[in-house]
C-alpha cells in the first residue's frame, strides 16, 4: 500500500527538496515564513526555520514590489518561488507578470531571463465569492513567455513544482484550492513531471474528456460510473495549460472521434476554445460531432452556495455531453 | 544635508566625458530621426545629462541599473556600447537585443544595464530584486533605479520604497524631476512639492538636489551609495531638472507656458558644466572640444554601423520567447 499525502504536503516537499538541493532557490510571499504559519494553508510550513529568513521571506502585502523583486533576483541567477496568495491578486501585479516576467527574455534578445515560479491558489467551491475564486489561467496562457500548470493530484503537484523550479522561464503554478487536502499517492521524492505533458487518467474508446484540475478528477470518477452503463470514456488530465499536450489530445480524439473539453475557467473565450479549435483544425473529418466545451458561466463567481455550485461545470452537464456524443440517451 | 565637496579632477572629467557623449548622442539621434532613417518613438533627455553622468561616474561595472523609456542617457552613462545601442535603435540584428527590444527596452547586462521598461514606475520593483540579489550574494554592489517625477505617483514607487526600506536593500532610487509627466505639470499631479519628501514615509533619506548641478548630485549620490554599500539600506534622490524637447520626439510643447523653456535654459547643465570646468581651471575649452570630437566620431561610426547592420531574420520571432526556440 502506498502512502497517501495531500497536495499541501506534496508542494511543501517539492519546495523543501528544491531548497535543499539548490541554494539559489528562494521562497517569498505574504505569510510564507514560519512565524506566520508557513502560508495561509501551511504549504511553506517549516521552510523558514530550516533554510533561514534570508531565503524564505514573508513580504508586505505589496504584490507589485515583491513580484518585481522576484523578477530582479531571477535575472541575477536566483530561482525565486513567489507566492501570490490568490489568483485574483495577480491582477494587482499583472504589469510585473505580463510586461516584465513574460517578456524580458524576448525583449532583451535572450540576454536576460526570469526563471521564477509564481504559486497561486484559487477555485470556486469555498464560498469565497467573486474576488477570491477565479480561474484566470487564460490571461497568462495568452501572454507569450509564460507557462501555466494546474496539477490535480499530490504526485503531479510535486513533480510539476520540481519541473517549474528547474525551468529556465517563468511558470505559473496554480493550486486548486478545494482539492488541496484530498489524499493521493505520495510522490517519489526527486521525481519530475515534464511541463506540457498530459496524463491519460482513464483509457476509453467512445469519447475523450479533456481538462485539468478538480473538474477532470471528478469527470474521471464519473466516467467510471458511466462505464457500468457501457459508455467508455477516455479522460485526459492536461496538467499543463501552456504549453499543452496537443499530441496526446489529438491521438485520443483520433481514436474516439468525439471530444469534450472541460475546465473551471469561464467557458466564453476560455482555454477550451483554443483546445476545441485545435481539435477541429486537425481532426475535422474524424469527428462525429463538434467538440463540446464546458466551463464556468459568464458571471463573477457567486457567493451563495446554490449559485456557486451552478456556476461551475457539473457532472450532469458532462454526462449529458457524453451521452449526446455517443448517442446513448439517459 | 550632504557635504558640498567638489569631486577630484579625474571624476569631474569622467563626468564631463559622459555628458559629452550623451549630449552629442541625443543631438545626433534627433537629426537622424528627422532624415527618416531611424523610425522609432524617441524620448529626448536633452537637459537631463548631468544626472546619469554624475551618478554612473560613481558606480562600479558590477553595479546594476534599471531605467525607463527616457533612458538612453542612463544606458550610455553606465557603459552600454554606442554601436550596439544605435543598432538597437535602428531595429537591426546587431543591436543589444537583436532589434527585438527597441529604444524602450535596451538591455546590456555586461555593463550592468539590466532592464529598461516602457511602463511608468516599473523600473523600481525590479531594481529591488537586483539589489536583493546583491545582498544575497554577499557583495556590496548597489543598484540604481532611474525614473521620472510622474512615477512618484504610482503604486510601484511606494511599494518599492517600503520593501527596500524593510529589507534594507542596497538600492538608490533616482527620480529625475523634469517638471512634466507627459504633458501635465508636476504641480497639478503631485500632492507634495517635492518627491524627495516622500522618503520620510519610508524612513529613508530623501535628497532633493539641483539635478543640473554636478557637485550637488555628486555629494548626494556619494552619501546614498556609501549607505547602500554599508548595508544600511536605500535612499531616494530627487534630481530637479528640465527636458528641452518635450515628452516624445515631435512634441510641440503647446502645453508649456510661454517662456518656461527659455527660463530653464539658464540652468542647462551642458553649457553650465563646461563653464564650471573652464572657469575652475579643470580643463581648457580645447580640452573639452577634444573630448567632444572623440565622442562625435564614435557616434558617427555607430550610426554607420547601425544603418549598415542587417534586419533581423523573421525566425527571430520564435527565439527568446522561451529558452527553447518555438516551432512556428
Amino acid at each position: 500500500m502506498s502512502d497517501k499525502i495531500n497536495m499541501v504536503q506534496a508542494i511543501n516537499w517539492a519546495l523543501d527538496d528544491a531548497m535543499a538541493e539548490d541554494k539559489k532557490v528562494l521562497v517569498l510571499g505574504e505569510d510564507v515564513a514560519d512565524h506566520t504559519g508557513g502560508g495561509v494553508v501551511g504549504i511553506t510550513k517549516g521552510l523558514s526555520g530550516k533554510y533561514g529568513k534570508e531565503r524564505v521571506v514573508a513580504t508586505p502585502i505589496s504584490e507589485t514590489a515583491f513580484t518585481g523583486a522576484a523578477i530582479g533576483a531571477a535575472m541575477m541567477g536566483f530561482k525565486p518561488v513567489v507566492e501570490i496568495m490568490l489568483m485574483n491578486f495577480m491582477t494587482v501585479c499583472s504589469d510585473m507578470i505580463v510586461n516584465h516576467a513574460a517578456k524580458l527574455r524576448f525583449m532583451s534578445g535572450g540576454q536576460t531571463s526570469v526563471p521564477m515560479v509564481i504559486r497561486t491558489m484559487t477555485g470556486p467551491g469555498m464560498g469565497s465569492g467573486g474576488q477570491h475564486s477565479d480561474f484566470m489561467e487564460v490571461w497568462y496562457t495568452h501572454t507569450a513567455g509564460l507557462k501555466v500548470v494546474i496539477p490535480s493530484t499530490p504526485d503531479d503537484a510535486y513533480g510539476l513544482m520540481r519541473s517549474a523550479i528547474d525551468d529556465p522561464d517563468p511558470v505559473i503554478f496554480v493550486e486548486n484550492m478545494p482539492i488541496l487536502w484530498n489524499p493521493g499517492d505520495a510522490p517519489t521524492r526527486g521525481s519530475r513531471i515534464p511541463i506540457g505533458k498530459a496524463k491519460v487518467i482513464r483509457e476509453g474508446k467512445d469519447v475523450s474528456i479533456i481538462g485539468y484540475g478538480r473538474v477532470i478528477q471528478n469527470a474521471c470518477a464519473h466516467a467510471a460510473k458511466l462505464a457500468e452503463q457501457g459508455i467508455d470514456a477516455e479522460v485526459i488530465d492536461l496538467r499543463s495549460v501552456q504549453p499543452w499536450d496537443v499530441e496526446t489530445v489529438l491521438a485520443s480524439v483520433e481514436k474516439t472521434g468525439a471530444a469534450i473539453v472541460v475546465h473551471e475557467a469561464v467557458k466564453k473565450f476560455g482555454p477550451g476554445a483554443e483546445i476545441a479549435s485545435t481539435i477541429h483544425e486537425n481532426l475535422h473529418k474524424r469527428l462525429r460531432a463538434p467538440v463540446v466545451r464546458i466551463g464556468a458561466k459568464y458571471a463573477a463567481v457567486p457567493f451563495s452556495n446554490v449559485l456557486e455550485t451552478a456556476s461551475v461545470p457539473s457532472m450532469d452537464e458532462i454526462e449529458a455531453a457524453v451521452r449526446g456524443l455517443v448517442g446513448v440517451p439517459a | 544635508m550632504p557635504a558640498n565637496t567638489i569631486p577630484p579632477k579625474e571624476v569631474l572629467m569622467d563626468i564631463y566625458s559622459k555628458m559629452s557623449l550623451l549630449y552629442h548622442n541625443d543631438d545626433r539621434a534627433r537629426q537622424v530621426i528627422r532624415t527618416g532613417r531611424l523610425v522609432m518613438p524617441y524620448y529626448s533627455f536633452r537637459g537631463q545629462e548631468a544626472i546619469p553622468s554624475t551618478i554612473c561616474a560613481q558606480l562600479r561595472d558590477s553595479d546594476t541599473i534599471s531605467t525607463i523609456y527616457r533612458g538612453t542617457h542612463d544606458m550610455l552613462a553606465k557603459g552600454c556600447p554606442v554601436d550596439k545601442l544605435w543598432a538597437e535603435l535602428a531595429g537591426r540584428v546587431d543591436g543589444t537585443c537583436k532589434g527585438k527590444g527597441g529604444p524602450m527596452h535596451i538591455t546590456h547586462p555586461e555593463s550592468g544595464m539590466m532592464v529598461t521598461t516602457g511602463i511608468v514606475g516599473s523600473s523600481m520593483p525590479i531594481a529591488c530584486g537586483l539589489a536583493w540579489a546583491n545582498k544575497l550574494n554577499g557583495t556590496d554592489d548597489v543598484t540604481v533605479a532611474f525614473f521620472g517625477d510622474a512615477a512618484g505617483n504610482i503604486g510601484a514607487f511606494h511599494e518599492s520604497l517600503n520593501l527596500a526600506a524593510v529589507w534594507k536593500l542596497p538600492v538608490i532610487f533616482v527620480c529625475s524631476n523634469n517638471r512634466y509627466g507627459e504633458h501635465t505639470k508636476f504641480e497639478e499631479t503631485c500632492a507634495v512639492d517635492s518627491v524627495a519628501t516622500r522618503a520620510v514615509a519610508y524612513g529613508i533619506p530623501g535628497h532633493k538636489v539641483n539635478g543640473n548641478d554636478v557637485v550637488e548630485l555628486y555629494n548626494a549620490t556619494q552619501e546614498a551609495i556609501d549607505r547602500a554599500r554599508a548595508g544600511e539600506g536605500p535612499s531616494l534622490i530627487e534630481a530637479n531638472t528640465f527636458r528641452f524637447f518635450g515628452h516624445v520626439f515631435g512634441d510641440d510643447d503647446a502645453y508649456m507656458p510661454a517662456g518656461e523653456k527659455e527660463a530653464a535654459a539658464a540652468n542647462d547643465p551642458w553649457p553650465n558644466y563646461r563653464k564650471f570646468l573652464t572657469d575652475g581651471g579643470y580643463a581648457s575649452e580645447a580640452d573639452l572640444e577634444s573630448i567632444d570630437e572623440a565622442h562625435k566620431a564614435t557616434i558617427e561610426a555607430a550610426v554607420a554601423f547601425a544603418l549598415a547592420s542587417p534586419w533581423p531574420d523573421v525566425q527571430e520571432m520564435y527565439r527568446d520567447v522561451y529558452a527553447e526556440e518555438l516551432v512556428p
